[in-house]
């Protein structure tokens, strides 16, 4: 299976990643990462490079693209583009009070992806 | 992104505690939680019917829901409980964020909804966050729930950001 892993810097990226490693590591995906653009932070090529050391610690290859502009939409063409199956990405954060609260990202993925998408808690 | 409050306040709320006679006259107390008697959250939120969640909240598991009592049931946050004679059946509560911002939700048990509880909750909670010197409050709501909403907004509430999926609210005490 093909797996689309949209990321961007946040504190969350670290649980999306984890995700994505477990689900490859058993049922053996190919992964990619598309880095979007939010506004999250630091530059798209720091993140690729610490991108790159998490999958490589655990000798799996990985694919990374960096995507501008619309971060939902994008991910969707390039997921429907290439024919991946899965897209993985950040189910949101919890606000103050404990309510699960979801990402511009999230939603726009959830309600446009044609594949599965996996929202990561 | 910055929250937006309405430029005026929304005027002055009766603090807790106020004791009242709901709709189906049950005997029901509103007043501020500060501590003791964890046992009696425990209870209601067991109780509480799982389709009237939100968000994730409350919780299900016992674990889950102590966990999640741990962090709102704080010294800064604010919380108000309504009791009858032997047991608490709602809870209204602020959560601060961090900054100036203080988050509400409320809960009833589902046999105790519509009797007017909620409205005497979210009245004493405001009344209580008022004393404490609280001005800015927001909620987030499920779209669908024009209960809730027309709660929130006869308080005083107004909606703050609608491009989601959750309909945001925010007021100025």
């Amino acid at each position: 299976m093909k797996l689309l892993v949209g990321i961007d810097r946040s504190d969350r990226t670290q649980a999306v990643l984890e995700t994505a490693l477990k689900r490859a590591t058993a049922m053996g995906d190919e992964i990619t990462v598309a880095i979007v653009e939010t506004d999250n932070g630091p530059p798209a090529d720091l993140l690729e490079a610490e991108v790159e050391e998490f999958f490589s610690e655990c000798s799996i290859d990985v694919s990374i693209r960096s995507l501008t502009g619309h971060a939902g939409s994008e991910l969707v063409e390039l997921a429907e583009r290439e024919d991946f199956d899965r897209v993985i990405i950040d189910g949101g954060r919890r606000s103050p009070l404990g309510k699960i609260q979801l990402t511009d990202v999230a939603e726009f993925v959830l309600l446009n992806a044609t594949m599965t998408v996996t929202l990561v808690r | 992104m910055t929250r937006v409050y309405p430029s005026e306040p929304a005027g002055s709320f009766e603090s807790p505690p106020i004791p009242f006679e709901d709709a189906a006259g049950h005997t029901v107390r509103i007043h501020e939680y500060t501590g003791g008697d964890f046992d009696a959250f425990l209870e209601m939120y067991r109780a509480f019917d799982p389709t009237d969640r939100a968000q994730g909240i409350p919780p299900t598991t016992d674990d889950r829901i102590q966990e999640w009592l741990d962090r709102i049931l704080t010294d800064d946050a604010v919380n108000v409980i309504a009791s009858t004679e032997d047991r608490l059946v709602g809870h209204a509560t602020l959560v601060p964020d961090g900054t100036e911002e203080y988050e509400l939700a409320i809960f009833v048990l589902g046999e105790f909804q519509e009797l007017g509880i909620g409205t005497k909750l979210i009245t004493a909670l405001l009344g209580a966050g008022q004393e404490q010197g609280i001005e800015q409050v927001w909620l987030s709501v499920e779209r669908w729930n024009t209960a809730a909403r027309t709660l929130y907004r006869k308080v005083g509430f107004e909606p703050s950001n609608t491009q989601n999926f959750e309909f945001e609210m925010s007021l100025r005490l």
